[in-house]
């Protein structure tokens, strides 16, 4: 891989406002989606434009419109459902909207490029790399099948993609996640395009390969002159890379301003509430975290005032007017009647109020486990490959305590999490729950104990049957396994429903007439029926919006102080581990890499791959991030299927030597309760 | 798009809100319960004896007396249509209820408990699809014999639903698959409820829609597999009126000289297929919760 330019981050091109025409503006834009139930005014009056050489990020929640508005420059609204029903996009000094298919068609790909969120789907998986690179430089730029060849290795080879070559023969289905994401940039860079519109470019990608992709981004961003438009709902990622920001609420712009300022000193109590709601990886939790309370509004009847007002704290009878996008100076714009009278984005971070509860003796102790997964290899007679998803792994969880279980995909934590609830058997070790061994415990000793092991899953969408309803699937615990009648069963689900913080009335409801953090409030309430002592949580947060996020970590913070469940909380998200978590595992390639105290860890990190996940994951303030060393952890995750010997992280580890590739370190206790499996400490 | 403003699922007459819900669906149900009337009261409606031969009234052309004309043995072919109803929806719809269900429940069962067990069940689906149906069919109702009930052949029935089974056991069973790697079933699991109870409330329920489009896709192909069947004088034989024997029968003799001979039989299996594809589709829907709001 080439190695990225240094990035003299701490200096950002200076640019001062009207200095030049836009390159690309985006006016009082109208996007409207006919749906069956009305239409649904997705964008409506937006306003942004980026100026050549600059890099705007575009944030806001899911459904704000924040994609539209971009696909909507690309035109490539799904017709006849939705379509741009008034102004402008000006790009160049030329109205898009005006332009005909054909004039369009020449510009996308050639001077509008595009790069979308999932990089497994949007490659096609029966064409080579190579034919799909060699695609828009035959049709925009007429080349040659021996000319677009040369350009496409120049092009991997700029993206850091190493062997280019014989890589261009490959299929996408041999290139990991990260690399198929370089490979759409080098797409997107093919026609050497003034504009790249990134639509969440690394959302799927883990925080490691996320950061190198936004290096890149970046570093080509200023290489070659080329303006970026990063669409994303993650604050860190604007705090580092973006020049300005547009915050976008339910189809407006809520604020706009340079990055620095919006982040120092927001100007709209939605920008204020998404800053305080984010868990910040550089501060102490302090209790619970601010949330912004209720859902967005539904943009089929939006509210005739302030948008935000049902939601805002300093809402006043003045809110009941729509407030227009006004500047406020210093470059900044915000849409909010009050707008110079907001407070600081961050109250000074309240003096360790989560005390940390030192729990006696432990609930949950596993030890050694191991489960190796068989994988059929090519071919009829091709044998089968073993995956180590999980390998010696110990830990222990004692009642009432939260174990943080961190590590990027593959590293085997959900597996942990499965093999914990049994639903894989383990391949070897022992999970001792309350003293029993649930590997060797009997069936049916196994399903009583079902009702004190519960768990809560990442995916709200899923996790709930869409055939029932709320009311059924939080009662069906209750008069299937605790012995509860029907009128019985009515009562504890309202008062559940009550403890999550839902409507009793929505125990009618059907799943897909809920929002996702609803969804998510009905799968705990289903685990708290069983009245469990642990719960495994396996990214319970992850899928929801950010605001949405810290009303889930509140609750769950909340119902463990006062019922005492133990969780053990699976994530990739090391902010949202350090706020609810009392100790963190640290898993790599089925391994365990670390053991410590939250406050350990996070403080004083042993091991060169918490050090670099800590390093990697960005922090929503500008001012921090780009104080920050530029990311040091290279390369891929290597193939479960052929892990490297010795140490698993010796191949990406900046300190490895020689002895870590002959040796497996064991997990010793370096510190005093902070275990680290690494020889080099 | 959240729909947290949704009114609740009310309704207060189910069978008025299929109707406003599924127009379509309930014309289709309203052609099956014609038919079903037609059939249990055939003795009561139809014009004429089925069996009853008229060697002056042969081959004629549809009129006021023979709306539907008569065949070779001058037997009215409207009345024929209307018994021929009981054998249609009998068979058809039996066997393929019980073919699609028994299919159905084998695939969902292959998909849940997976390994050793989805391996078995999958052969033996392999070894049933390796027999052609008729053959197949020719088989069990050769060695089976007959054994009616209330009229209606059991063992045919049950010729005519065994090479149903493996099929729809396929395709419920791909649908499943899909279904068994969804986090609430996992949720079911980790819940401690037996094997039968997720397979029949959180399986089952969510591979519907598959399982109703193939019921009635396969309710056309049963009562045109017991026409075969009786073509080769297993199923419902001569006299006894069957829509699938009008259609097979002696009638290809004559098909030029009296195309109302194949044309009304034929139209009786289409509409009534039609009207089961309706009935089913809307059914699908109906039940789904999503597209009840």
């Amino acid at each position: 891989m080439t190695k990225l330019l240094s990035l003299d981050a701490m200096t950002p091109p200076k640019r001062l406002a009207g200095e030049e025409q836009p390159l690309l503006s985006v006016e009082d834009l109208r996007v409207e989606f006919a749906t069956s139930r009305g239409v649904v005014r997705a964008v409506d009056g937006v306003s942004w434009s980026v100026r050549a050489g600059e890099t705007l990020a575009l944030v806001g929640e899911s459904g704000c419109g924040k994609s539209v508005s971009a696909l909507a420059v690309m035109r490539l609204l799904a017709k006849p459902v939705g379509r741009v029903t008034g102004g402008r996009i000006l790009f160049q000094g030329r109205d898009l909207l005006a332009l005909s298919e054909s004039e369009m068609r020449a510009r996308r790909g050639r001077e509008i490029a595009m790069i979308f969120q999932e990089p497994m789907t949007s490659l096609n998986p029966v064409l080579t790399i190579g034919t799909q690179l060699a695609e828009p430089l035959q049709i925009h730029l007429g080349m040659s099948d021996a000319q677009a060849r040369a350009r496409s290795v120049e092009l991997l080879g700029l993206v850091g993609i190493a062997d280019a070559e014989r890589r261009l023969g490959q299929y996408p289905h041999q290139f990991s996640g990260g690399m198929r994401q370089r490979v759409m940039i080098a797409i997107g860079l093919a026609c050497n395009p003034r504009l790249i519109i990134a639509d969440e470019p690394t959302t799927a990608l883990d925080v490691t390969i996320q950061a190198q992709i936004l290096e890149l981004m970046k570093d080509l961003s200023r290489r070659l002159g080329i303006t970026l438009v990063i669409i994303t709902h993650n604050l860190g990622v604007v705090a580092r890379y973006a020049d300005r920001v547009a915050v976008m609420y339910a189809g407006r712009i809520a604020e706009e301003g340079p990055a620095e300022r919006v982040f120092a000193t927001p100007r709209h109590p939605y920008t204020v509430g998404l800053l305080r709601s984010v868990p910040r990886l550089d501060r102490a939790r302090g209790g619970m975290l601010e949330t912004i309370e209720g859902l967005p509004p539904n943009l089929l009847a939006p509210p005739s005032g302030c948008r935000f007002a049902p939601r805002c704290r300093w809402r006043q009878a003045a809110c009941d007017a729509d407030p227009v996008l006004r500047p406020i100076g210093d470059g900044q714009s915000a849409a909010c009647h009050f707008a110079e009278a907001m407070p600081p984005p961050a109250e000074p971070a309240s003096t360790e109020a989560g005390a940390m509860r030192h729990v006696g003796q432990p609930l949950l102790t596993v030890k050694g486990l191991k489960k190796h997964f068989h994988v059929p290899l090519r071919g009829f007679f091709g044998g089968t490959a073993t995956v180590k998803a999980a390998d010696d792994v110990s830990f222990t969880i004692g009642r009432g305590e939260t174990l943080g279980l961190v590590g990027e995909s593959g590293c085997g934590k959900t597996t942990v999490g499965r093999v914990v609830l049994q639903l894989e058997k383990a391949t070897g070790g022992a999970i001792l729950f309350d003293g029993e061994d649930l590997a060797t415990v009997s069936a049916r000793r196994m399903k009583a104990l079902r009702t004190r092991i519960q768990v809560i899953f990442q995916d709200p969408f899923s996790s709930l049957n869409p055939r029932m309803t709320v009311g059924g699937t939080i009662a069906e615990p209750l008069r299937k396994r605790r012995g509860f009648g029907r009128a019985a069963a009515q009562d504890r689900v309202a008062e559940l429903l009550d403890q999550v913080g839902l409507l009793r009335d929505m125990a009618d409801r059907y799943p897909h007439q809920l929002s996702g953090g609803q969804r998510q409030r009905v799968g705990i309430a289903r685990a708290l029926a069983m009245e469990p002592d642990f719960i495994v949580c396996d990214e319970p947060v992850s899928a929801l919006d950010v605001s949405i996020q810290g009303q889930i970590v509140n609750l769950l913070a909340g119902l463990q102080a006062r019922l005492g469940i133990a969780y053990l909380f699976i994530a990739h998200d090391l902010a949202v581990v350090r706020h609810l978590s009392h100790r963190i595992v640290v898993m790599y390639l089925g391994r365990v890499m670390e053991v410590a105290d939250r406050d350990t860890l996070y403080a004083a990190p042993l091991h060169p791959y918490t050090k670099a996940l800590l390093d990697a994951a960005p922090i929503p303030d500008p001012a921090v991030e780009r104080a920050r060393a530029p990311r040091a952890l290279k390369g891929e995750l290597p193939s479960p299927l052929a892990p490297p010997t010795g140490c698993v992280f010796h191949t990406r580890c900046p300190i490895a030597g020689p002895e870590c590739r002959a040796e497996v370190p064991s997990l010793r206790e370096v510190r005093p309760s902070h275990m680290a499996a690494c020889i080099k400490l | 798009m959240s729909a947290t403003t949704l009114a609740r699922p009310r309704q207060p007459n189910p069978v008025l809100g299929f109707i406003r819900a599924q127009p379509l669906g309930a014309a289709g149900l309203l052609v099956i319960l014609i038919m079903a009337t037609a059939a249990i009261l055939a003795e009561k409606i139809a014009p004429y004896d089925p069996e009853a031969i008229d060697f002056i009234a042969m081959l004629t052309a549809p009129s006021m007396e023979h709306p539907f004309g008569t065949d070779a043995f001058g037997r009215d072919i409207l009345t024929r249509i209307i018994y021929g109803a009981r054998t249609a929806l009998t068979i058809g719809f039996l066997s393929s209820f019980i073919g699609c269900t028994a299919g159905g429940l084998l695939g969902i069962a292959s998909a849940y408990f997976g390994g050793r067990a989805d391996m078995i069940i999958q052969r033996f689906v392999d070894i049933v699809l390796s027999f052609p149906i008729v053959v197949l069919a020719l088989v069990v109702v050769a060695v089976l014999g007959k054994a009616a009930v209330l009229g209606v052949d059991m063992n045919l029935v049950a010729a005519i639903a065994i090479p149903i089974v493996p099929r729809s056991c396929r395709v419920v069973r791909a649908a499943a698959l899909s279904v068994r790697a969804m986090p609430y079933i996992d949720a079911a699991r980790a819940g401690g409820y037996s094997s039968l109870h997720i397979i029949l409330r959180h399986m089952a329920p969510n591979v519907l829609a598959p399982y109703l489009i193939l019921l009635t896709a396969y309710i056309a192909q049963a009562i045109l597999l017991e026409a075969s069947l009786s073509f080769l004088g297993l199923g419902v034989s001569e006299p006894k009126p069957a829509w699938g024997l009008m259609l097979a029968g002696d009638s290809s003799n004559f098909y030029q000289e009296a195309p109302w001979m194949i044309l009304f039989p034929g139209l009786a299996i289409s509409l009534a297929v039609f009207a089961f594809n309706l009935f089913g589709d809307s059914l699908r829907d109906w039940l789904d919760p999503k597209f009840r709001a």
